[in-house]
């Protein structure tokens, strides 16, 4: 005899999700608990850490942010493998303007982001049209080149980079600097992509052709969700500049390409919030693997290859399935 | 525009994949109203002539005109928003999605939001609507039900609202009755009258004949990219060349 899990929405699900139907504080709750978690706990913990942790947390959510602008790329079907590109961009705009014209980092910030978005578009326009790998070798190869240039150009402060930069007044500030963007991008981007506006970026990933015949420019929307994607990378580069009070090579580096697809990889890709806390999982763990010295990488690939194969779709949608619906083993003829 | 401007004037247009002529100096005018079918054997380049109509191929040589206007080479989205909308011969709809909200993509176009005169109004409204005029049953709320867990008739229909959904003014349906029983097709055919009756314009690329003939004013024959024949459906089927290309020739 087969068996076969079936999979049914709650019913709670089904009422909250029709605005006018709530009518109880169970439903209100139900939509509202699990939205509330990452708004308490990223502000509520901030106080209460200690300077090392906060350090972590700083650089965790970093991570998050990239892993959010890189799933915001590939909802449109744009592969990335290069966040490092616009978090050197915004991290070296950010720099430059802080260490020739001392401004501070209350409008290093928003030029950065608005600029950094602006700068990378134009810089990955051209390739648009690539898909998949080919336009993930591009990202992988432009923030390489582009340390390069600083080195052999010796523009920028070179391979000394930008040092002596303005720091955020305090290490909480800081943090809450970064918490406040996460919330606003991870809540932002859910918004988007669950818009109808969303519904055709969803679509030109699923099948750009059909989109095409629809009669919608697509290059143009990918190019929006490029600005948006690269605009937060780029916030990411300027905020990692002030903490770091270093704007430099390093802001290129391939770390910031590759742990936000691992981030996603773990937490689900096309969520915002899987990304999210897969960065919230992968970074903290690799601080506590310190301890175990070279070791540190063996069990550190080891719990991504163990996650990956365990939990393929990722945390996230594992989380929101098991929240959503109830299963239960039917027998199939 | 004078009466004798053909509605889509195609002249003398080629286009080869890798040195294989897909189409090769097929022309042909089509007049407002009219129901063109385009029929031949597989591979003989009635889709690659889709392609090219609506851009998503640009021909190597040859001209196409739409209402007087040079469209060659035109990009796809363009090319809908002066009213050609195609649909495609293998069905890929957005799976996870309800139906009725595949149809947000056509109804979020430029085109639309013009026609409407600048606003969209309540699209999942108009997007219920259109599924109801093809034949997805409100009662049974098919429309609610996700792509994916239907059957091809239905994704073939929905495929159909998605054209209608542009408002076009001619409608290219490549293969819409391929893969569909006889009451399948006999229930969709009743749409595509429809359709006639308000105006349309209409390409038919089908294997379907009999269906076809019925319906369509004018039939042009292609094989191995090449124009062979074109007229009423029943003088097409009696020329000579048409009926080497179906079934081939004797000394061969």
């Amino acid at each position: 005899m087969k068996r076969r899990k079936e999979r049914i929405d709650r019913g709670i699900k089904a009422r909250s999700e029709d605005i006018f139907a709530l009518s109880s504080y169970r439903e209100m709750l139900y939509l509202l608990v699990p939205r509330a978690i990452p708004v308490v706990g990223l502000l509520g913990a901030a106080p209460f850490l200690s300077p090392y942790w906060q350090e972590v947390f700083i650089s965790t959510a970093v991570y998050a942010l990239l892993a959010i602008s890189w799933d915001m790329l590939i909802s449109a079907g744009l592969v990335s493998l290069g966040q490092s590109l616009f978090y050197g961009i915004g991290s070296y705009i950010a720099g430059a303007l802080n260490y020739y014209w001392g401004w501070s980092p209350l409008f290093t910030l928003p030029v950065a982001t608005i600029g950094g978005g602006i700068l990378c578009t134009i810089m990955l326009l051209p390739v648009l049209r690539l898909r998949g790998i080919y336009f993930a070798m591009v990202t992988l190869v432009l923030p390489l080149m582009l340390m390069r240039l600083v080195e052999a150009t010796r523009i920028l402060g070179g391979t000394e980079g930008l040092t002596g930069l303005t720091p955020f007044p305090n290490p909480l500030m800081s943090l809450y600097v970064i918490q406040i963007a996460l919330l606003i991008a991870l809540f932002g981007f859910r918004r988007i992509i669950n818009s109808d506006y969303g519904l055709i970026v969803r679509g030109i990933s699923d099948n750009d052709r059909s989109v095409m015949s629809a009669g919608i420019n697509i290059y143009w929307y990918k190019t929006q969700v490029l600005f948006l994607g690269a605009s937060v990378g780029s916030f990411t580069g300027a905020f990692g500049t002030h903490v770091d009070m270093f704007a430099g090579m390093p802001g290129f580096a391939l770390d910031y390409a590759i742990m936000p697809v691992a981030a996603a990889v773990v937490g689900g890709m096309g969520t915002f919030a899987g990304p999210m806390i897969g960065a919230f999982i992968l970074v903290p763990l690799s601080e506590g693997l310190r301890a175990l010295g070279a070791l540190r990488i063996v069990f550190y690939g080891l719990f991504l290859v163990i996650f990956v194969v365990g939990l393929p779709e990722g945390l996230f949608s594992y989380m929101q399935r098991k929240y959503h619906q109830f299963e239960r083993w039917v027998h199939v003829e | 525009m004078s009466d004798t401007t053909p509605l889509l004037k195609v002249s003398n247009v080629s286009k080869s994949f890798g040195g294989v002529a897909a189409v090769y100096a097929v022309s042909f005018k089509l007049n407002e109203g009219e129901l063109l079918g385009i029929i031949g054997p597989n591979g003989s380049g009635k889709t690659t002539l889709v392609n090219l109509i609506t851009g998503f191929v640009k021909p190597d040589k040859g001209k196409i005109e739409y209402s007087g206007k040079n469209i060659t080479g035109w990009a796809p989205y363009k090319i809908v928003s002066l009213g050609i909308a195609r649909t495609f011969q293998m069905v890929r709809p957005f799976y996870q999605l309800p139906a009725f909200k595949n149809l947000i993509v056509p109804l979020y176009s430029p085109r639309v939001k013009k026609l409407a005169g600048g606003k969209y109004g309540d699209r999942d409204a108009v997007a219920l609507d259109l599924l109801e005029e093809v034949g997805f049953e409100r009662d049974a709320h098919v429309s609610y039900k996700v792509a994916g867990s239907l059957p091809q008739g239905y994704l073939k229909r929905l495929e159909l609202a998605k054209n209608m959904a542009l408002r076009p003014d001619l409608v290219i349906l490549d293969e819409l009755f391929s893969g569909l029983s006889l009451a399948e097709v006999a229930s969709i055919v009743p749409i595509i009258e429809k359709l006639r009756f308000q105006g349309k314009t209409i390409i038919m690329i089908e294997h379907r004949l009999k269906e076809l003939f019925r319906i369509a004013d004018r039939v042009m024959v292609l094989n191995y990219g090449e124009k062979i024949a074109e007229g009423s459906g029943k003088a097409v089927m009696e020329s000579e060349s048409v009926k080497k290309a179906y079934l081939g020739s004797e000394t061969a």
